[in-house]
């Protein structure tokens, strides 16, 4: 549990004046990266966002070792940098206490990094990665990922005469990494600053690979007023439809639960990419939604042990 | 004219082994005990890792050995292992070659001095195992140092001396040394190795300057530039490969003092007065170097330039060699597909460009995917340069040898 008097006296590693656009939640979630921090970090970040926003040169956001090299290789890169670390303390080359992070966006992390990401977390370099999931390709100009939820008008999958946005539901990318054997997996948002950077504690401490899976509401994609990124981020908690929980050596445990699931059309009448779906005739893909997200809501509770409470 | 290597006896030498070229250079890899080694198999190359994957397991080096997903995250995590401060490696052949494409340019845009095998192997499609030289040839343009070995002794000594050349600090690019698949890599030879401490002293310990691991001056790597700075850090890499020549011509030399085996740009066999001069790189000229005393012994003034370095590419010093001579073949193992044969003749006509006398030249590609190319193969191009010689030109200015039409 993290204490805001004792944060507020942690240097700002992750500095202002980069680029990102006002509202943007990935700046948000590097700075609790750094409050979370008690060692020196080396950060990597795959092409995206947040890396063309933080380095352009000659200038840098990072007052801490940085590296990017590629998009799909994030995860890769930094279990480079770990091993190097692992060698060089062995021989005695090397003395400091240091802790690896990766970041990737969704498209970066679900899609073109899966690969890359799955290697580095079954070879078990101690490193945290983060993705923080604006669930799209937002950099390139909202094109569809795999973590694009169903029905979302992104530039790839555009509402037109026949088309009613992305057919598929998303990839449940966080099973996937707790299907893997990683020993600390969870699901975080910047809208509850506690519970995410004591997740990121308990990541940064595991001595083992850890994944933290981050709704990073995105006012571009998403189209929402900028000063409204943590309220979307807070109305995907209380919708379910971004459920937090972390996943300690396989047990589970929802570390945020709403005290009444709201309506999932509460979180997407807030977003322009599901404008469509409130049109007369397209009611059926907000049931559609809400019984995905209950769907996957109630499996939840079951695999934490939790009540499922009945149906209406 | 020429630089030929000069060896000492045999008499007197230490450590002889037999050895096939992945066993040497694994043994070379072991003898540098680099901090960390990212790499993922692949044939004709895959014993390279596995043998150093057993010197790791049986504690005779300190290297950090990551055993990647694919070739793609072996060079990910090499470049990572390197900028984090490390003396970092990997090995690969063809495909996997391929697969590090992207990563090859951002090894290089990052001044990453790492020294990487290469078992020279088709590419597909379709898919084949053997030798030619198409994989490396296709990242000639990465920003790497190419340096070509005609056997498991060279593929020794070049994997060694890359370490210096990577690391010299007018250079900072990365250096892939190659071989040919399975000729040299699973053919057996005697290898003179040098003492474990000999090498240990040779490539020295690795000091970078910048690095993240360097936690107290942090620096960001692989940032973004736009129009305003792309162009200058690119030519910033003309730089070093400017200087290429000179730091491995100079580390041969320190290199022939050490063993007896002095290294340069190139190889010349019988060329100082030779009038048919065959060009090549790799494995080739031992075949080469068969045939050229016969000739000799019947009048014909044959010889042989054997480059070593492909890049940076030896203009001058090839241009010089080449000029005046009664007729020039090249011999180019990959196939450019680009309207005039192979890469390797593309370079030599650009070398001679500005040569007073240019000599008759064509180009024969052979030996694709492993096709072998004997002394008689050699032999007709000889003869088909002597021809050129009484013409004044080639009858074909491309020629694919040992192909059926």
């Amino acid at each position: 549990m993290a204490s805001l008097k004792e944060l507020s006296k942690k240097p700002a590693l992750f500095t202002g004046g980069h680029r990102a656009c006002t509202g943007c939640s990935a700046p948000i979630v590097a700075r609790m990266l750094f409050m979370a921090a008690d060692t020196p970090l080396v950060v990597g970040s795959a092409t995206g966002c947040l890396e063309v926003t933080t380095t352009l040169f000659p200038y840098t956001s990072w007052d801490t070792p940085f590296l990017h090299s590629a998009f799909e290789n994030s995860a890769a890169s930094i279990s480079g940098v770990e091993a190097a670390y692992r060698s060089l303390k062995k021989q005695g080359k090397y003395d400091k206490d240091v802790r690896f992070v990766a970041f990737g966006g969704d498209g970066g992390t679900y899609d073109i990094g899966l690969q890359s990401l799955s290697g580095a977390m079954e070879r078990g370099h101690r490193m945290l990665y983060i993705c923080y999931n604006n669930e799209a390709y937002m950099n390139t100009g909202i094109q569809r990922s795999s973590a694009t939820m169903f029905g979302a008008d992104t530039t790839t999958t555009p509402v037109g005469r026949e088309g009613r946005g992305k057919k598929q539901f998303e990839k449940d990318l966080t099973a996937i990494l707790v299907a893997h054997g990683v020993p600390y997996v969870a699901q975080g948002s910047p809208s509850y600053w506690n519970d995410l950077i004591t997740k990121m504690q308990k990541a940064l401490n595991t001595d083992g690979p850890s994944f933290i899976n981050v709704l990073a509401p995105c006012r571009l994609g998403w189209a929402f007023p900028p000063e409204d990124t943590i309220e979307m981020g807070r109305l995907a908690a209380n919708t379910c439809a971004w459920p937090l929980y972390e996943v300690v050596d396989g047990q589970y445990k929802i570390t945020y639960k709403p005290r009444e699931k709201q309506p999932v059309s509460e979180y997407l009448k807030k977003q322009t990419k599901y404008r469509h779906m409130f049109r007369p005739g397209n009611e059926a893909m907000i049931e559609a939604y809400q019984a995905h997200v209950d769907e996957k809501w109630e499996r939840l509770l079951k695999l934490a042990g939790e009540p499922v409470p009945d149906k209406a | 004219m020429s630089e030929t290597k000069t060896e000492t006896s045999l008499k007197g030498v230490k450590n002889l082994a037999a050895l096939t070229g992945n066993e040497a250079v694994a043994q070379a890899l072991r003898q540098i005990n680099p901090d960390v080694i990212a790499a993922y198999p692949i044939t004709p190359a895959t014993e390279i890792v596995q043998i150093f994957s057993t010197y790791v397991s049986d504690g005779l080096v300190n290297t950090e050995f990551v055993a990647v997903e694919s070739e793609h995250s072996a060079m990910s995590a090499t470049i990572g292992a390197s900028a984090a401060g490390a003396r970092a490696m990997t090995a690969t052949s063809s495909q996997g070659l391929a697969l590090m494409w992207e990563m090859l340019y951002i090894a290089s845009g990052l001044r990453r001095p790492i020294v990487m095998p290469v078992v020279n192997r088709a590419l597909s499609s379709p898919i084949n195992i053997h030798c030619d030289h198409s994989d490396t040839m296709g990242a000639r343009d990465a920003g790497w140092l190419h340096i070509f070995s005609e056997d498991a002794q060279e593929a020794y000594d070049n994997t060694i001396q890359a370490i210096r050349i990577s690391e010299h600090p007018d250079i900072q690019l990365p250096t892939m040394v190659t071989m040919d698949g399975f000729i040299i890599s699973h053919g057996m030879e005697v290898v003179k190795m040098l003492d474990d401490d000999v090498v240990r002293d040779f490539v020295g310990t690795y000091k970078p300057d910048t690095y993240l691991l360097d936690v107290d001056k942090p620096v960001t790597m692989g940032g973004l530039d736009f129009t305003d700075f792309y162009f200058e850090h690119r030519r910033q890499l003309a730089e070093p490969m400017e200087a290429a020549p000179g730091v491995v011509k100079q580390i041969g030399e320190e290199y022939g003092k050490l063993t007896g085996r002095k290294f340069g740009l190139y190889e010349g066999y019988m060329l100082d007065d030779a009038d048919y001069v065959m060009v090549l790189l790799g494995s080739t000229a031992g075949t080469a170097k068969t045939i050229i005393p016969e000739l000799r012994a019947k009048g014909i003034k044959a010889g042989l330039l054997k480059l070593r370095m492909f890049r940076p590419f030896p203009y001058d010093e090839v241009a010089g060699l080449l000029a005046g001579r009664k007729a020039v073949a090249v011999m180019d193992r990959s196939d450019g597909l680009a309207g005039l044969g192979g890469p390797l003749f593309g370079e030599i006509r650009s070398a001679l460009y500005e040569a007073k006398q240019r000599p008759p030249l064509a180009d024969y590609v052979y030996g694709l995917g492993g096709r072998d190319c004997g002394p008689a193969q050699l032999m007709q191009v000889f003869e088909d340069m002597q021809k050129m010689a009484v013409t004044g030109a080639a009858a074909n200015r491309v020629n694919y040898l040992g192909v059926r039409e």
